[in-house]
Parts: structure tokens; sequence; C-alpha cells
């Protein structure tokens, strides 16, 4: 009682609407000097790419390449203005964008049908390697881009029945020269996959709900994940590769769609199915708001490199947050 | 002696001679100075003996002969100012008590603005300013022999006391500064307190001496109502004083003592007030109570009973006294017993007025917060409680003092039952707070008795009174304890360091200065709820009467969409309107559903208002039916009320239909037991609101601020009588369950509150004069009904009436009704015990005038 009144949430920034659709993936771009004006992606249900300026507010192109089926993956590739993205057409396709083009460089037939998110790792300028899910119900599929050579398949143990892969998270540790996996499963654990020798490192069950989302920070190797429970896990990676759970959060309702660490990795976000999202402090876990604009589950969010906050939702608007941002 | 004093006589006599008749300077002036040597501190005085003649017998001759010859000429005789000087020197060192009653006189005897009332008046202000009244006091302390005394001390004291008048009267608006009473008596007060020293110096010198003139001074400054004066000046320096000296302590004691029987009260009074808490008061009175049957009768009676204008400090003073020595606590008791007496009789509840009660509570409060351990559990055990206190046998004290626990819980279950009966939230909250307290004094173990009510200044005040002075253990142990386990982590934590941050939250953020992010305000996060409202009226109604426990979230669903759902489908509601607030006045609050009452009052608002007729026949005939809750019967007041508001709002047709401006806070919806704060008569607060505003607004027939509202029918025109007439007619029949004229009271409150306000609604109607003439008798039979809440519903009832029936026709219709409220009226704003009442009924008598100026301004 004696503490001050907490303030009241903010209202977004602003909103981008217009989709016409449920917004399933969104994903920032640019900023710097360098890449020009900042610009958003975002995926829709209906299968369009729409590129907004963060500028303008508006619309700049719409990109339509995945034959009306849905699109839940977006992501840039590092060397310039070229998107991936991933639709439920079973196609993944490179967007080259640059001096105003959109069209498809190249596509990836992809072989399953489920909303696993795909993962990229870029170890330099011409080659990166990707993660897909494969073709059997519990596989990934690792591929060398651009050459879209099969590098291997992970498969695991026949008696771990760990379900379908849900999401996938490509990265190499700082002096390690071996990419690792990490896979969160439908039965809610998340493995850590060592891709060269093709085996689980670690495996730990995280939720008793499928894995709908997780976020890694490599510095501080802890990783967080949502569920369609009612409970966030965090957990760490000790020296000898080994995950281990933290602590778990409970939440007010459950589902959580996705969850991202903002790059400066001081606060998260998750995305909630009960249309809310929520913001944690990152190291302590402290929630921080709840953030109630939409008005129907929300699918996706993501932070751009300054810190702001998308989150697009099945209510077909975008809502773009400025929340606890250095001044 | 015999010869020496026909010598000073005739010496006397001769200079007094030369003093009156000659016009020589040198002859006038060696006059004087013979006369000066029998004046005490010259410089080569008379015999002693010689002295106390001249002072007993002559003193006043020859003052009477100075203040006769004194003019500006007489006064130049001489040249300088030594025949001046030697004129001051008689008034100034002579005997003090003739001097000033010379003085007095003379002043009074002078008729208007002249240099003699002026230099009489300037000596007057220097015989004030040199302390001659301290000497004139300290003269009156002496033993004294001589006959006639007691009559010239009438006469001084009259004199001392009253100087201000006198000099205000004669001087008019050339009064000096000093004589003003706000300095008089102040000045009054530090005299006081030299002479008070000077008795306690002759004290210690073996001197015998009385204050008794310094009391009756007191006592006569207290009674014109000057003690803040006399007393702010007085009290602090015998606080000082007093402490330590056991001396200046029984001189202080003895000053109040002697004060007479008849000032007593205006002493003592100003006392408590000027006294800063009981230990001084205790040190300034001593064991007054038991030496001073008056004063014992104010202290323990007049001024806890007899009156209620003690402010809280006050009370403490005089209740902390009373608790503060062995011989004088039997008093608190015996205090403690009366009040709570009082606070218990039903009789005191109905008729005192609110500040009284309020009063009472505090004290009975403040008493319990006094009595100590000990004497409750003694009381407990039911042995006396001035045995714990051993005490001389010969000392007054009520011998039945004792204080036993099923007396205490006796007048306070009597106390709490009539105040929680009462219909005025202030007087139920009272009642709460006191019974909480009692009873965790009775039952300091056992669960607490904790009442909903929601916490103001006022109860957190009585709260605050009720802890006992000397800290309990209780409540420190229970802090310390709960300090522990803070004191006991911060180690744990500092030592773990990097342990998971979960178990760390509050510590790590506050070491956390970089990043420390103040969290936004989380409580809207509530659940999320899955189960689909429904769309349809009919639905709604299904999902409302189910019983299963299953369908718990589409029951809420469908409380929370039923409202709107009404209100966008007219005709579908109207064809199971009664239907739907049949259910809806007998649902139940089944799940924790926030704004429940809200929700399902503002559903029956909207079904009553979407079809009035037939929903308010229906709601009518159900408030006289049997088995119905008083909750029930209430709601359907307010549903009536609320309803008819909206009906009767202008251009309700052309908005869109919303019911938000009639806000959640602004509605009425208490439960019975506990205690909101006057919600219970939110909607006749409106209503007076609105007459206010009403009767004192002008309206000019041009140039208004704001923009005429579309006109349109008023549709409560139509419904009025539906709404008023089946409420009004069946209010005296008691039935087996429900008893308007009996125990139901608080019930006919909110229905004369209810029906003032469907009168007022009413305005502009054609059947407004129906039923402002049924309401006027239905006033009148229940004009003198004993609750307050009542009587108020009566009289913002009659106002309403007033200002909805049209005039001619109230005076042609109803002409007898008026003259007989009228009356009735009158007497309530003269009589009531309630404030609010008193108001309530000036307010309808402004209004009775007013329609009595527009009659007489109608022929011309």
């Amino acid at each position: 009682m004696a503490a001050p009144l907490a303030p009241q949430p903010p209202d977004p920034q602003f909103v981008l609407r217009g989709t016409q659709s449920a917004v399933n993936a969104v994903h920032f771009f640019g900023g710097t000097q360098a890449q020009g004006c900042p610009l958003l992606f975002s995926g829709s249900q209906s299968g369009l790419v729409h590129i907004w300026s963060l500028q303008t507010r508006r619309t700049v192109a719409t990109l339509d390449g995945h034959g009306g089926q849905s699109v839940n993956w977006l992501q840039t590739l590092p060397q310039g203005p070229q998107l991936l993205s991933q639709g439920r057409d079973l196609q993944l396709c490179l967007w080259d964008l640059a001096e105003g083009r959109n069209t498809i460089m190249d596509s990836v037939h992809l072989e399953s049908v489920g909303f696993c998110r795909s993962s990229i790792l870029a170890e330099g300028q011409l080659h990166w390697m990707l993660a897909v899910p494969g073709k059997d119900s519990d596989e990934v599929q690792i591929l060398e881009m651009p050459s879209k050579t099969s590098v291997c398949t992970l498969k695991p143990e026949a008696d771990a029945k760990p379900g379908m892969p849900m999401c996938l998270r490509l990265w190499q540790a700082n002096p390690g020269p071996r990419p690792l996996l990490l896979v969160g499963y439908e039965d809610g654990s998340v493995a850590l996959w060592d891709i060269s020798e093709r085996k689980v490192c670690s495996r730990i069950a995280c939720h008793g709900e499928p894995v709908m989302g997780f976020d890694f920070d490599s510095q501080k190797t802890r990783g967080i994940s949502g569920s369609a429970g009612k409970a966030l896990a965090v957990w760490s990676l000790d020296g000898q590769q080994a995950l281990q759970v933290c602590h778990t959060h409970e939440l007010t309702n459950p589902g959580i769609a996705d969850v991202m660490i903002r790059p400066d990795r001081k606060i998260l976000a998750t995305a909630g199915w009960d249309h809310r999202i929520r913001i944690f402090h990152w190291r302590t876990m402290k929630p921080l708001a709840v953030l109630a604009f939409h008005s129907a589950s929300v699918h996706c969010v993501a932070f751009a490199a300054d810190g702001l906050l998308a989150a697009g939702s099945k209510d077909q608007r975008i809502s773009i947050w400025s929340l606890y941002q250095r001044t | 002696m015999e010869p020496a004093r026909s010598a000073v006589g005739l010496s006397i006599r001769e200079a007094v001679h030369v003093l009156q008749s000659s016009e020589d300077g040198g002859r006038v002036l060696s006059a004087l100075e013979s006369l000066q040597r029998y004046l005490r501190g010259t410089a080569e005085p008379a015999l002693p003996g010689e002295q106390e003649e001249f002072a007993a017998k002559h003193f006043a001759v020859v003052l009477r002969c100075l203040v006769g010859r004194l003019s500006p000429r007489w006064l130049q005789l001489s040249p300088g100012d030594r025949l001046e000087q030697l004129w001051d020197s008689f008034f100034l060192e002579g005997p003090a008590d003739q001097a000033f009653l010379v003085l007095m006189e003379a002043i009074e005897g002078t008729a208007g603005p002249s240099f003699r009332l002026m230099k009489m008046a300037q000596l007057l202000a220097r015989f004030l300013s040199e302390g001659r009244v301290a000497a004139l006091m300290e003269e009156q302390c002496r033993p004294q022999m001589k006959p006639g005394f007691p009559l010239l001390q009438e006469t001084l004291l009259s004199k001392v006391v009253s100087l201000p008048d006198h000099l205000g009267n004669h001087l008019q608006q050339d009064n000096l500064a000093q004589f003003f009473p706000q300095n008089y008596f102040p000045l009054l007060g530090e005299e006081a307190v030299q002479v008070l020293q000077s008795v306690v110096d002759s004290l210690r010198g073996g001197l015998h001496c009385s204050v008794s003139f310094v009391s009756r001074v007191l006592g006569k400054v207290c009674i014109q109502g000057r003690h803040k004066e006399i007393l702010g000046r007085l009290v602090p320096q015998l606080t000082a004083r007093t402490q330590g000296s056991c001396l200046w302590q029984r001189v202080c004691w003895r000053l109040v003592e002697q004060v007479p029987d008849r000032a007593m009260e205006a002493v003592l009074t100003g006392l408590v007030e000027a006294t800063p808490g009981p230990e001084v008061l205790s040190r300034l009175l001593g064991n007054l109570v038991l030496k001073n049957k008056k004063a014992q009768f104010v202290m323990t009676r007049k001024l806890l009973f007899m009156q209620y204008r003690c402010t809280t400090p006050m009370l403490q003073s005089l209740l902390g006294y009373l608790a503060m020595d062995s011989q004088r606590r039997p008093f608190l008791i015996q205090a403690l017993k009366e009040l709570l007496e009082t606070w218990g009789s039903s009789s005191a509840v109905r008729h005192t007025p609110l500040a009284q009660q309020r009063y009472v509570s505090m004290a009975v409060l403040i008493c319990l917060a006094h009595l100590g351990e000990p004497e409750l559990r003694d009381s407990r055990e039911g042995e006396q409680v001035v045995r714990a206190h051993p005490r001389p046998r010969h000392v007054r004290t009520p011998q039945d003092a004792c204080l036993v626990l099923p007396e205490l819980l006796a007048s306070m279950m009597a106390g709490v039952k009539c105040r929680l009966d009462s219909s005025l939230p202030a007087v139920r909250r009272l009642g709460m707070i006191v019974a909480e307290v009692i009873s965790t004094r009775i039952h300091p173990e056992g669960p607490p008795l904790r009442f909903q009510y929601e916490d103001d200044e006022l109860s957190r005040e009585m709260l605050a009174l009720a802890t006992p002075r000397p800290v309990g253990d209780s409540p420190l142990e229970a802090r310390s304890s709960s300090l522990d386990p803070v004191v006991a982590e911060t180690p744990a934590e500092t030592m773990e360091g990097s342990v998971p941050p979960a178990q760390l939250q509050g510590s790590d953020s506050e070491l956390d200065s970089d990043d420390d992010f103040i969290p936004y305000d989380m409580s809207g996060d509530k659940e999320l709820k899955s189960s689909k409202a429904p769309q349809y009226v009919r639905d709604c109604m299904e999902a409302l009467t189910t019983f299963e426990d299953k369908d718990m979230e589409r029951w809420e669903a469908a409380l929370k969409a039923l409202e709107g759902l009404v209100r966008r489908n007219p005709e579908a509601t109207r064809e199971v309107s009664v239907e739907l607030a049949r259910v809806l006045l007998h649902l139940e609050e089944r799940t924790c559903v926030a704004g429940f009452e809200e929700l399902r009052q503002r559903a029956l608002v909207a079904v009553t208002v979407t079809d009035p007729a037939q929903v308010a026949e229906h709601l009518t005939s159900q408030f006289y039916a049997l088995n119905y809750s008083l909750r029930q019967r209430m709601d359907i007041l307010d549903v009536l009320t609320l309803a008819a508001q909206e009906l009767s709002r202008p251009g309700r047709l052309g908005r869109s239909p919303q019911h938000s401006s009639v806000g959640p806070s602004t509605q009425c919806s208490p439960t019975l037991t506990a205690s909101q704060s006057g919600s219970v008569m939110v909607p006749d607060w409106r209503v007076v609101v609105e007459n206010r505003i009403r009767s004192k607004t002008r309206h000019f027939s041009k140039g208004s601020p704001w923009q005429e509202p579309a006109g349109g029918p008023n549709e409560f025109a139509s419904v009025a009588g539906c709404f008023f007439f089946p409420l009004i007619h069946h209010f005296d029949r008691p039935l087996v369950t429900f008893d308007l004229l009996g125990d139901d009271q608080l019930v006919l409150g909110r229905l004369t509150h209810t029906l003032g306000a469907l009168m007022y609604l009413a305005v502009n109607t054609t059947v407004a004069v129906r039923m402002g003439k049924a309401l006027l008798e239905f006033v009148w039979a229940l004009r003198f009904h004993v609750d307050t809440y009542v009587r108020r519903g009566l009289l913002s009832a009659v106002s309403s009436v007033l200002l909805s029936v049209p005039a001619e026709r109230l005076l042609e219709d109803l002409p007898d009704e008026l003259l007989e409220t009228r009356s009735w009226l009158a007497d309530v704003a003269e009589k009531d015990v309630d404030e609010n009442c008193r108001e309530l009924a000036v307010r309808a008598l402004l209004l009775l005038e007013r329609l009595r100026d527009r009659l007489l301004s109608l022929p011309s």
C-alpha cells in the first residue's frame, strides 16, 4: 500500500492496419544509415508479405509468393536486402529486395507441412546454414545455402518420441567452431543438437505442452521458452553442453505463441494467446508490463535493433511499442 | 497613640485644605511633599504607625482631592513637571486597592472626552503596566481583619474584572490599547502568576496566605468567557512552575478549589482546553474531583454527557486526568459505565444528534484505552476493579465502580444492535468501530471481530484513540517478528550471488541500478474467459436460469452481455420482459463476478425502460409480495427510480441507447450489512442536488449559454402512474415477512426517497397533481416517524411535490395539505435533532415561500 501507484501501461506508439488477415510473422529490417529507412515485414494468413515503412507507416510493397497459403516465418539475410519467407505451401522463398526489386531469387521446397519455423546461421558473406523441418514428422533437416545441399538430417533416437519439432534455433558458441541447434519439441522438451556429430547433447522437459516459441541468449547461454501451457520456462546451458531448467514463471492465461529477447538483452516480450503482450525483465524475470491492446491472439513479436517492439495478431493489426527505451 | 493620631490627622487636614484652595504653586508643592512622607518607600518616611493611619483613613480623601483639582492650569502652577510627578506618585505608590478604586470611580464620574479623563486613563494604564494590579491582588491575599472587608473585596473584584468594559464604555473611540480585553486579560494572567509567586514565597516564609481572591478573579473572568486569554498566560506558567515544586502544586490546587461553585465549570472547561495533556492537568488540579462536588459533577458528568463541544484532545486530557491517579480511577470506570449505558441506549441513538453520538463513542474508546490489562482482566473475572488499587478508606468514590464483563458485553451488544439497525451509514459505522474495539479488549486472544467498512479519516482517528497509551507488547512483537525474516534473508542473498534470479527478485532489482525498470500497473491482467456470450435475449435468460456449475462461465458471460442485448433488441425483449425481470430479480450471485450488483441492476433498468408499463407493474406488485428479501425490495425501488430517470430524460430516443451516463459509482448497490458511506441514498442525493441547482439557478428566456436539447415526448409521462401509485397504496398493510411501519424502516426510508424521486421526475406530466396529492397525504401520515432517514425522505418528497406540481394547481387543489405541510416543515426546521433534516425542511420552506411570492406577483 505504501508503494506509489504503478503507472498505467502505455498505449502502442502506432498501429499498422491493412493486412486484411491474421498476422503470423513480423520482422524488422534496417534502421541503420547504410540500409536506408527502417522497414517492417509482416507475413499474413492470406500468404502475403507486407513491407511497411516505419517512417510513413504505410505499406511500401506487397509480396505474393505463397499462393494464398499462410506465411509463418520471415528472416532477412545479413548480406543485404534479401528476405526469406516460409509459407505453408511448402515453399521457402528467397526474395531480392535490393533497389526496389521484389522478385523471388530462389526457393527451397520443404517437406513438412507443420507450423515449425526455420532458422538460419550465417557463417560468412556467402555461405549460410538453414535448418528446416524435415520429411518425417520428427526430423530436422540442415541445408547448406545457397547451394541447397543437404548437410544432414537430425532424427531423434527411436525410443525418444519427442514429437514434431515446433521451433528451431541454429547458433554457434563463440569459441567453438561447431554449429549447434536448439529444437523445441511437441512433447514440451527442448533439445540441443550437435550438428556435426548428429546427436543430441542434452534434452530437458520444460513444459507439459508443446513448445510454441523460444529465444536464446547466446552470450549468457540462457534461453526462455513458451508453450501452450500456463508457464514460461527459463533454462540455461552449462559448459558441458547440458541444458538445465532454471525456473518457470507462471502466467495468468495459457498459451504463448512467441518469445523474443530484445537485442540489448534487457527485456523480453511474449506473444500470448490471451490477446496480451507481456514484458519481463530478462535477467530477473520480473514482470514489467501486460499490454492489452489486441482483441485476438497475438501470434508473433519482434524487436528492432533500436529496441522498437512489433506484435502481430489475429485481429489483423500490428502494434508498434516503444518500451523502456534509453533516451 | 491618640495625640499622634490627631497630629497626623491635623497635618493632613491642613495639607488637604491647601490643596483644595490654594492657587500658589509653592504652597501646593510643599503640601504635597508633606503628604508624600506618609507613603511607603520615600526618602524620609514618617513613622510606620502614622503611615498606617494615613493609608487607612486619609489616603482616599487625599486622592479624591487630587482628582478634584486636576486640570491643565493646576498642573502648571509650579514650573517643570514636579507637580505632575508628585501627583502621579500618590496613585502609583500608595496602597494599590484604594488608588485603583479612586481612579476607576473618577474615570466613571468624568464625563465625555476631556483632559481629565485622558490623564486619568493614561495614569490607569501606567498603573497596570507597573504591576500594581499584582500588588492589589497580593494585598487581598493577606489575612484581613478589617470590618467591611468582604464588601471592599467584592467591589474590587468586580472592578478588576470588568475594567475593559468600563473603560470601553467611557472612553469610546479614545480607548487605549491596554484596556482592550485581548490585552488586559493576558496581563491579568501574568499578574496572577506574580501574585501566586509571592504567595508561595510568603508561605515559604511561614506566613499564612489565601489565594481565594485570585481564584475569584479567575472564576469571574472565565464566566465572562475570557478563559482563553487569561488561561493562555496562566497555564504555561503554572505548568512550568508546578514541575518539581510541591508547594507550587498545592497553591495551584488551592487556587482551583477556591473558585466559587458557579464559576467552577467555566474554569475547569478552560483548564481542560488550555492544558496540553492529562499529566499537566493532573498536576494542576490534583484530586479536585474528590474534594469538590461541583468539580466532580463537571468533570465526570457535564463535560461528558450534557454537552459535546470538547475536542478530542480535550477529551483525552479529561479522561486521562481521571485515569492517572488510583483514587480518581473509580470515576473513570464509573464514567465508562455510564458512557456505555448512553451508548447502548436505543433512544439515545434515535434522538441525539450524530455529533454527540460520535462524541460519546470517542469517549468510550478513550476510556477503554486507559483501562489497563489488570483492570480488564479483573473485570473479566467479575471482580471489583477498584480492589486492584489500594486506597485510603475515607475517600469518597463511587462504591459500585466495577466493570464486569457481562455488563460491558451487554451494553456493547445493545448499542451495536440499535446502531446497525439505523438507516444512517454514519451511525452504523460508529457502531462497527466501537464494537470492534470493545470486542478486541474483551477477547484479546480470540479471533478479532471485523466489520466491512471503508476506512476514512474518522474511523482511523477513532481506531487510533483506541490503542492504549502504554504501547502494548503484542503489536510490537508482531512487528519485530515480521521484520525478522527480512533481516535473515538479506545475508543469504548476498552470499549466494548468482543463484537463479527468481528467488531474489526483490533484492536483485534493487541492486540493478543501471536497468531499473519500473513495472507498469498489471492489475488488468485477468484470466481470459473462453466461453462465448449469448447472442439473443432468450439465450441469455436460459443461461441465467441454468443451475449447472459447469456453465458458470456462460452464466457470467450472459449476465455481462444482457444489458447490451436488451437495449439492442427492444422487440425481442418486450416478448419476455416480465419473465426476464423476474429472473433478474431473483438472480443470486453465484460466482465472484466483479460488479455483479451493478450488472444486474443495469440489466433490470434496461428491461424496465424497454417495456415500462408491464415491468413496472410487475415490479411494484412484487414490492409488496411475500417472500422477498429486503435487499430485493430495495433493488426494486432503485431500479424503478433509475428507469424513471432514464425515461424522463429529454431526447432519450434520439441518442444512441447507452446507459453509461448513469455511472456505476453513482448507482445504488449497497448491501444491507456493509457500510458504504451514503451510497444508500445516492439517487435521492441526485434529486436533492438537482433541487438545489434548480432553486438557485435562474433561467433567462434569452441568451442561455447551453444549446436547448431537441424536444421530444417525455416517455415517463404515460407510465408515471404505473410506477408511482402501486407503491404508495399498500405501505400501511403489514405482511408476515414485511412490515414497513415496523422493523423494516430502512425500506420505508428508501420508499420515501423513491417516491420523492418519482414525483420529481414526473414534472410537467398531467398525472403530477394526483401524485402530489397522494404523496402529501403519505407524508402527513408518516410525519412523526422516529427514523431520521425516513424523515429525510419525507422532506425531500415534499420538495419534489413543490417543484413538480404546477403552482396554481397546488394552490387550487391542495390548499389544506399545503398549510398542514407548512406548519410541519416549520416545526422540523426548528426542532429536529438531525441537521440534514433541518436543512431539508428549510429548503422546502424556501420553495413554499417562492410559491407564495409568485402568487402575490400574479395580479400585478
